[in-house]
């Protein structure tokens, strides 16, 4: 492994983690244009982070030790994932290091956490949180193994570099497996960061909150830690949407520096039409009624298992 | 080396040293500290030996001994292959960790005296080695049938209570039932050469009509006593009845001897399976595992969700035995051996880590008296060492890496993934959708896992007793770190056990994992395709960024910590029953999967004073096929009643017909 490859692999970490916020506050401006609304600085979620860096923490009375630990976890766990993702280079050191399965198992990890921290200080909205995240999280998970299923069984492989690698390499086709995939993806994104018509971001409606339910004891550095992890969170997903469906202008095979320096601009493109592509879909729907979250999530898994059997049948 | 003590004389020692141990508690029975401070302990380093001993000799070829013990001509023939060490490198080392925390559970006033207890339990565990070790079906079933003896008077130690007794005599039931289905199946496969020893099994030459048969009748018994649907009705009645550390035990070890029957009578006896026989374990062991999970996100009481879970389990394993026979058949090695790799190491993970949870369960209820979640909260305060051995055990469980759980679930999705490269049409597009249901299963086994560890160690405790509730003793401590540290490092170093596993999957189906490709550090189980996975690496990466971030946070900003009463949107007046109850927990999955469960629920009227809400799940299955089973058998054996007539005459009569029969047929 050259030194080069090393070099891209830890740059891509700290760029995930660098831009994560950014593409947070791409989306949210995206969406106050789409609603005819004045559109926040596109640095907002970094000065909030920073704000609340600043800020002296509170615990609630009853918070044990995982409460304090599961930020750090959570983050932990989100950077693990943005480490596999290939978003500038396939080629690099912790390729081989966990696959997708592996990687949807890390997003559990991280779920989990968050979970049982919204539990710890026994409200009656972080259970709530902890119970509606859960639902969300148990449907959601096998829809997206689903959608990496169809992917690895077109590409020979669970690595998700080297499937996009294989994509990105193959004669282009239309894969009619992977456009009901990217439906059910597109499903999966939306419900797992908490965006409409799952969740609501910006919602302060305590009744209707599924992830912010779950924040709502934490403060100051341990918020921050949350929210910058739910960016990364949703940059990650972003990424795994690219190399699963669009991976092309990534550097391919063993890196070189060319080709690694056109695919930054590259991975910017992509993610500012992902950012309008995503505020147009949240702008379009209405958020649906906790019940009928489920229903969502199910037709998504439906769409990933149909995805499936087309692939069976058509072996494309 | 010298031939001092070769590993079947030793693992024979050690079985004897059990029962030993076991009987050196009648001495004095009702002393506690001498049965459970001393005998258990000793048990507990005699599991540590057997899974030593068995360990090292995995790799060495199989060898025999025959006991001159036993009914004349019908000597206990006994054999230590692969197959065998390996389950008993199992039985040993999760035992090793219940008995040492039984040794500190044990205490005054448990019905059954612990000297009692004492001998039943290692009884018990020696049977269960001497199931690993028999090598005919005498010696098998005269071993199965005192593992289900010993574990029915275990599960009844409470006899006092009337729903103990009938859980053990749903236990009874099935067991027998089930272990009738393995003598005929043993009886199928001697194949007229009436040769009961397990070589003259495996050198018959059966048709194939017989060949399915035996493997229907052994999948049938074993599949009772693993607890596969729709023979899984005695699961959750009877492992919570049990004391903690016995409910491990059956959970954790038991369940794996039938498990080993399968893989036995499969693999080893019956010789070369037909591929499509392996669609029955697959099919069943999926619907196992769904019905299982989603039953276990309904229980309101954590034994009982415990062992819904393990029915769970089972499923899994049994999709992966299914998965193994039909690459078998087809004969693609490879994918055989991995999903064989699977099988074992999940069923060594389940048994680390399905313990590990028994026995916080064990310690939880000891220190509250409390088995009901509504009752429960709070007690990571309370019992730290617990509630944090404890979330090793639900984090391996819910499969998340880098522990266990998720190695073996991963491995097998590898071997579920490929399974479009089966030869069969149909059966290459149905194969792969199971993929879906394993992942739903495992999915939902995380959320059964919050909801057991949140409602029982986080939030506020929901009774003011708990606050005086007292963490474990030492020994129990012990008990609970062994298994701990057994989930953790089955799930750091898998290239390591994976390659002790190779020579079981030699024995079975004739190739072994490829090595080339794996490192020690990261697993390859696929040569020639790029499928790898590295725990130790993923643990690094979290740890290196969960300390940076933690140092620069606290290094950069230096901001002060201050405890103040919990937020909660400014609702000042939550008090802990404004938590969500177990049922409260449980209900989206209620919701969903109305259709698997009977419920009857009690809704409260606006008006009414004294509100009370109460809902009762219930299993269609004891609806559907054992109440009318049972209702039918009762009519049998009242339509046969007539023959009881108490009179001396009538029996006299009966006498006569039966011996004239008799004399007829003979002569």
């Amino acid at each position: 492994m050259s030194g080069l490859a090393w070099l891209t692999q830890w740059f891509e970490v700290l760029a995930a983690v660098a831009l994560a916020p950014l593409f947070l506050g791409w989306v949210n401006q995206c969406r106050a244009w789409l609603q005819n609304r004045k559109a926040p600085s596109l640095l907002l979620p970094y000065r909030s982070i920073r704000k609340l860096f600043h800020k002296d923490a509170v615990l609630a009375e009853g918070a044990s030790p995982l409460f304090r630990a599961a930020p750090y976890v959570v983050f932990g766990a989100m950077v693990a994932v943005a480490s596999i993702i290939p978003s500038m280079g396939t080629g690099l050191p912790f390729t081989s290091v966990a696959d997708a399965i592996a990687l949807v198992g890390l997003l559990a990890t991280a779920r989990v956490f968050m979970a049982l921290a919204a539990m710890d200080i026994g409200t009656a909205f972080g259970t709530l949180g902890a119970r509606r995240e859960m639902m969300v999280g148990f449907l959601a998970e096998p829809a997206l193994l689903m959608v990496i299923f169809v992917a690895s069984l077109l590409s020979a492989t669970t690595a998700l570099p080297l499937i996009a690698e294989r994509l990105a390499t193959q004669a282009p086709a239309l894969n009619p497996s992977l456009a009901f995939t990217a439906v059910a993806f597109t499903m999966v994104l939306l419900a797992e960061n908490a965006r409409i018509p799952v969740d609501n971001p910006a919602t302060h409606l305590e009744l209707t909150m599924i992830h912010e339910a779950m924040l709502l004891e934490y403060s100051a550095r341990h918020l921050a830690l949350m929210e910058w992890a739910a960016a990364l969170k949703l940059f990650n997903y972003a990424g795994i949407g690219f190399a699963l469906f669009v991976p092309w202008g990534v550097s391919t095979g063993e890196p070189e520096p060319a080709a690694l320096l056109l695919s930054i601009p590259v991975l910017i493109g992509k993610l500012a039409v992902a950012g309008v592509w995503l505020a147009l879909i949240e702008t379009l729907s209405a958020k649906l009624r906790v019940m009928r979250a489920p229903e969502f999530l199910s037709t998504a898994f439906m769409f990933a298992v149909l995805g499936l059997l087309v692939h069976l049948l058509l072996g494309a | 080396m010298g031939p001092a003590l070769s590993p079947i004389d030793a693992c024979l020692l050690l079985l004897t040293g059990w029962i030993v141990v076991g009987v050196a508690g009648m001495v004095r029975p009702g002393n506690v500290g001498y049965v459970a401070r001393f005998l258990f302990p000793l048990g507990a380093l005699i599991g540590v030996g057997l899974a030593i001993v068995a360990g090292w000799s995995l790799a060495l070829p199989a060898e025999q001994v025959t006991l001159l013990i036993g009914l004349p001509d019908l000597p206990f023939h006994l054999r230590l292959d692969p197959l065998s060490r390996t389950f008993l490198a199992l039985l040993g080392g999760a035992s090793a960790g219940v008995s040492i925390f039984a040794g500190g559970y044990f205490r005054k006033g448990h019905g059954t005296a612990p000297g009692v207890l004492g001998l039943e339990y290692h009884l018990f565990l020696a049977s269960m080695g001497f199931v690993l070790l028999a090598d005919d079906a005498y010696a098998f079933m005269v071993a199965w049938e005192t593992m289900a003896l010993s574990s029915y008077f275990l599960v009844t130690s409470q006899h006092g209570l009337p729903e103990i007794r009938s859980a053990g005599f749903l236990y009874l039931l099935i067991a027998h039932v089930g272990a009738i289905s393995i003598l005929l199946s043993f009886g199928v496969m001697q194949g007229g050469t009436w040769q009961f020893t397990f070589d003259a099994m495996r050198a018959a030459d059966l048709s194939p009509g017989w060949a399915a048969a035996a493997f229907g009748l052994a999948l049938f018994g074993f599949g009772a006593k693993a607890g596969l649907l729709p023979m899984h009705v005695w699961l959750p009645e009877a492992h919570p009845a049990a004391p903690s550390p016995v409910s491990a035990l059956m959970s954790g070890v038991m369940l794996k001897t039938a498990v080993y029957g399968v893989l036995r009578v499969t693999f080893d006896l019956l010789g070369d399976p037909a591929w499509w026989w392996g669609l029955v374990p697959v099919a069943f062991g999926l619907a196992t595992a769904l019905f299982g999970v989603v039953f276990a996100a309904a229980q309101t009481d954590m034994k009982r969700l415990l062992a819904y879970s393990s029915i769970e389990n089972i499923g899994v394993l049994f999709t992966g035995i299914g998965l193994a026979m039909v690459f078998h058949g087809v004969g693609m090695q490879a994918l055989a051996t991995l999903a064989l790799v699977a099988v074992l190491y999940h069923a060594l993970n389940h048994a680390f880590m399905k313990s590990l949870l028994f026995l916080g369960t064990g310690a939880v209820l000891h220190a509250t008296g409390e088995r009901n979640l509504g009752r429960l909260g709070g007690l990571i305060h309370r019992m730290p060492w617990v509630a944090w051995l404890t979330l090793v055990g639900v984090l391996a469980i819910s499969g998340l890496p880098p522990l266990n759980g998720f190695v073996s679930e991963w491995l097998l999705l590898q071997a579920f993934l490929f399974s479009h490269e089966v030869p069969h049409p149909f059966v290459n597009m149905l194969l792969p959708l199971g993929t879906a249901i394993v992942a739903l299963a495992a999915a939902l086994a995380a959320y059964v896992m919050v909801k057991f560890f949140g409602v029982v160690f986080l939030g506020q405790p929901r009774e003011p007793g708990l606050v005086q509730a007292q963490d474990a003793g030492g020994l129990e401590k012990l008990g609970l770190v062994w298994l701990a540290l057994g989930c953790v490092l089955l799930g750091l170093f898998p290239t390591q056990v994976i390659d002790a596993l190779g020579a079981t999957t030699a024995q079975l189906v004739g190739s072994v994992p490829p090595r080339g490709t794996s490192s020690w550090w990261m697993v390859a189980p696929l040569s020639g395709r790029e499928v790898s996975y590295s725990p130790l690496v993923l643990l690094a990466i979290i740890v290196v960024v969960l300390a940076t971030t933690s140092v620069v946070v606290r290094r950069v900003y230096r901001r002060a910590v201050r405890r103040a009463p919990a937020w909660d949107c400014g609702f000042a007046n939550g008090s802990a029953r404004m938590q969500d109850t177990a049922e409260g927990f449980g209900q989206p999955i209620r919701h969903i999967f109305q259709a698997f469960f009977t419920m009857e629920r009690e809704l409260p009227s606006p008006f009414d004073r004294a509100p009370r809400y109460r809902v009762v799940v219930g299993d269609k299955i004891w609806r559907l096929v054992y109440e009318p089973l049972g209702g039918r058998v009762q009519k049998l054996a009242d339509s046969l009643a007539w023959l009881q007539q108490g009179r001396i005459s009538a029996y006299l009569t009966y006498s006569f017909i039966t011996l004239v029969t008799l004399l007829a047929v003979v002569l």
